[in-house]
């Protein structure tokens, strides 16, 4: 069965364009640095949740929102909102035996989903540790990357886990992260108040947050967008891995499985048994972060050397 | 209704406003100079706000790794400050207390401030506070029952509710010399106390229910939330009513504050004997869990940041318990106010910074980045506690003179002069 966006009736309709139009009139910008049209600020402001959208009202946000990025950035966007496959559940592999802490997975994810260069904001952190110890806490998060593999050390990339039990969802005041049926974790970027629960609950230190506006040179942008993904954010929202849901809902690896020079990142769909990652939890001794948190990751690692 | 009682009320309203009025505007010298004081705080945070706005919350000490920072501990706090105003109630209308009864009130006008203060505090955190809706039933996505933040708003929203509903009923009832009907105001009350309550232990679970989190994920914490409560909130009681006491005609007996000492003293006891059952299942068992702990109390290799701050809070608050304990320094203003001030800025210190902070140090993955307030971040936080501070000087300039009896409906039998 496939899953469809836009189906839910917006039974809140109704009751925003009275109510909270006039409210927000009062509240004119507040928070928000971009320069928008007024009619547009008001139309964002009273944007529904995007689980709750009618087809014609994606259709609107779409429009919208590619008007903005293209006034803001000069460029042309293309924002897609695919919903997930039938009968997929994304997972990833780690070969930390492979893995050289080289980060090139770092600066591709940067480049592949808009993050912010400006104050710099990367999803995907890499720890280097001692051989033979696996304490976060005696890792190094800021080594020098000039010549890797060090001798005596080997590094293990860190980023969401997609947790199939995901505390940041259970924690969200508003519903605005949830989990997708093809097991990835999202954010509605323009329904998030920026609360930072959610960082609060999360045992990966997988999120991060706008607290200034993000910037990124033009013509370093990614032009290819999803909604729940890689679409320019906002000051004031938090944001986090999505399995470059851009790519894999459009048949493609995410940018850093794609990316990884020594072949140590595996993806693929669980539910299909001749899947790289099938294979990789048939044919390798894999282990999770913090099982003991019963969160469930779909984020594998493995030693296969 | 006839047109000579129509006229009638609408003189008695008129007259009320008049002297409320009256009563704002007017003061000895030191209410000028403690209102423009307040008015000075409050114009320095909107000033430092002015930078939040423009730049984000960039302009705090807040980072990925600590992402709550003074605001969500002067929350915290403030949480505590409002809940004990229930240890007033309890004395005064289920036990029958008289000399505290006459301070319940004022302790419910403390408790509405403070609540104003927290709400202020959290929407300051906000990244997009015009997006409050988003958590309102009907037109938001509220995830009840699953986020304690939603639980969160609903029960401090609740309290403010019935504080101002007890408050303002009982008032009116003496401003318009009408008896207050014991059926009418117990039930609430009775309401109030498992209320007050609650809204501190649910303020504990948001902290507590977090596995990522090993130094708030200890089923000690909201006793401990309330123990610290119960003696932080009383003491600033003490102080205030003293001052009151001191700037009014109200008058305070001696004996209702030492009522409300006793309670402060066994609170702190229990605190301090709930922080020591945490920290010796924590150290003693070892493990990943105790960094945390040990950053605060110790430093973590090489990192103090917080070391100071905590053995001052947790020396104020030995000192203020062994104050209050040994019976010359209880009953002596001298010693009995010094430790108010010291179990108030002790809770302070550790229930704000000390216990938000080193939620997140080190962070999950094991880095230790430390956390200080900047500036405009202080500041703004100053500008809260002034309008908090602003709210309640005025409250009581106009519930004062109507519990002392100075303010009354107009034609009322026992109006005195001002």
């Amino acid at each position: 069965m496939k899953t469809e966006y836009g189906n839910a009736m917006s039974r809140r309709t109704f009751l925003k364009a009275g109510g909270i139009a006039s409210a927000s009139l009062a509240l004119g910008g507040c928070g928000l640095g971009e320069k928008l049209l007024p009619g547009d600020f008001l139309k964002e402001f009273v944007q529904s949740h995007f689980k709750e959208m009618r087809p014609d009202e994606i259709k609107e946000v779409k429009q919208r929102l590619q008007k903005q990025y293209q006034k803001k950035y000069g460029r042309e966007f293309i924002l897609g909102t695919e919903p997930p496959f039938p009968d997929v559940l994304f997972a990833y592999g780690l070969d930390l035996s492979r893995c050289i802490g080289c980060r090139r997975c770092v600066y591709a994810c940067v480049q592949e989903n808009n993050q912010s260069r400006r104050p710099q904001i990367q999803w995907i952190r890499v720890l280097r540790f001692k051989k033979g110890t696996m304490n976060f806490e005696e890792s190094e998060h800021y080594y020098e990357a000039g010549m890797v593999p060090k001798e005596g050390y080997y590094t293990m990339p860190i980023q969401c886990q997609n947790c199939e039990n995901p505390p940041c969802v259970k924690v969200c005041p508003t519903k605005a992260t949830w989990k997708e049926p093809d097991g990835i974790v999202v954010i509605d970027y323009n329904w998030c108040i920026g609360c930072r629960y959610c960082m609060a609950a999360c045992p990966y230190w997988a999120r991060r947050f706008n607290f200034a506006e993000p910037e990124i040179p033009t013509e370093e942008l990614n032009t290819n967008l999803h909604y729940l993904g890689n679409r320019p954010r906002m000051r004031g929202v938090v944001e986090k891995c999505t399995f470059c849901v851009q790519r894999t809902r459009r048949g493609r690896y995410p940018a850093c499985v794609e990316v990884c020079p020594v072949g140590a990142r595996k993806f693929g769909n669980i539910l299909d048994p001749a899947s790289e990652i099938s294979l990789v939890l048939e044919n390798q001794r894999v282990f999770r972060l913090k099982e003991d948190l019963d969160t469930q990751p779909k984020f594998y690692y493995f030693f296969s050397i | 209704m006839p047109k000579k009682e129509g006229t009638k009320l609408i003189r008695k309203v008129i007259h009320f406003f008049s002297q409320v009025k009256d009563r704002l505007l007017k003061g000895p010298p030191i209410y000028y100079v403690w209102v423009l004081f307040l008015l000075a705080l409050i114009g320095i945070g909107v000033w430092a706000y002015g930078y939040q706005f423009k730049d984000g919350l960039a302009i705090t000490g807040m980072t990925d790794q600590v992402s709550w920072g003074l605001y969500i501990g002067n929350f915290t706090f403030l949480v505590g400050v409002a809940a004990a105003a229930v240890l007033l109630i309890i004395p005064a209308y289920i036990y029958n207390f008289g000399p505290i009864r006459e301070l319940a009130v004022l302790g419910e006008i403390l408790a509405i401030s403070a609540l104003l203060m927290c709400l202020l505090f959290v929407t300051l955190d906000l990244g997009h506070p015009q997006r409050f809706w988003h958590i309102l039933p009907f037109i938001g996505t509220p995830n009840f029952p699953s986020s304690l933040l939603i639980w969160d708003v609903l029960v401090l929203n609740g309290y403010l509710f019935i504080s101002l509903a007890i408050s303002t009923y009982l008032l009116v009832g003496i401003y318009l010399e009408k008896k207050a009907k014991k059926w009418i105001y117990m039930p609430v009350v009775l309401l109030s106390i498992p209320w007050a309550i609650g809204v501190h232990i649910v303020t504990a679970y948001l902290f507590n229910g977090l596995g990522a989190r090993p130094f708030w994920n200890t089923a000690i914490l909201a006793p401990r939330f309330l123990a610290s409560a119960f003696s932080s909130g009383p003491a600033l009681c003490i102080i205030i009513f003293q001052l009151i006491r001191k700037f009014t005609k109200f008058k305070v007996k001696d004996e209702a504050l030492f009522k409300i000492a006793e309670i402060v003293c066994i609170a702190m006891g229990i605190n301090l004997i709930f922080l020591g059952a945490e920290v010796f299942k924590e150290l003693y068992t070892g493990g990943w869990h105790i960094a945390p702990l040990v950053y605060l109390f110790a430093g973590l290799h090489g990192y103090t940041g917080l070391v100071k701050w905590i053995w001052t809070a947790v020396i104020f608050n030995c000192l203020g318990f062994l104050l209050f304990l040994i019976p010359a320094t209880k009953k002596n203003f001298v010693s009995f106010n010094l430790a108010c001030i010291l179990i108030v800025v002790g809770v302070w210190l550790e229930k704000g910074l000390g216990f938000v902070v080193p939620g997140f140090i080190p962070t999950p993955l094991g880095e230790i980045w430390e956390y200080w307030p900047t500036m405009p971040e202080v500041l703004i936080s100053v500008g809260v506690w002034g309008a908090g501070l602003l709210f309640y000087t005025l409250a009581l300039k106009i519930v004062i003179p109507i519990e002392t009896g100075e303010m009354r409906v107009l034609g009322a039998s026992s109006v005195q002069s001002i």
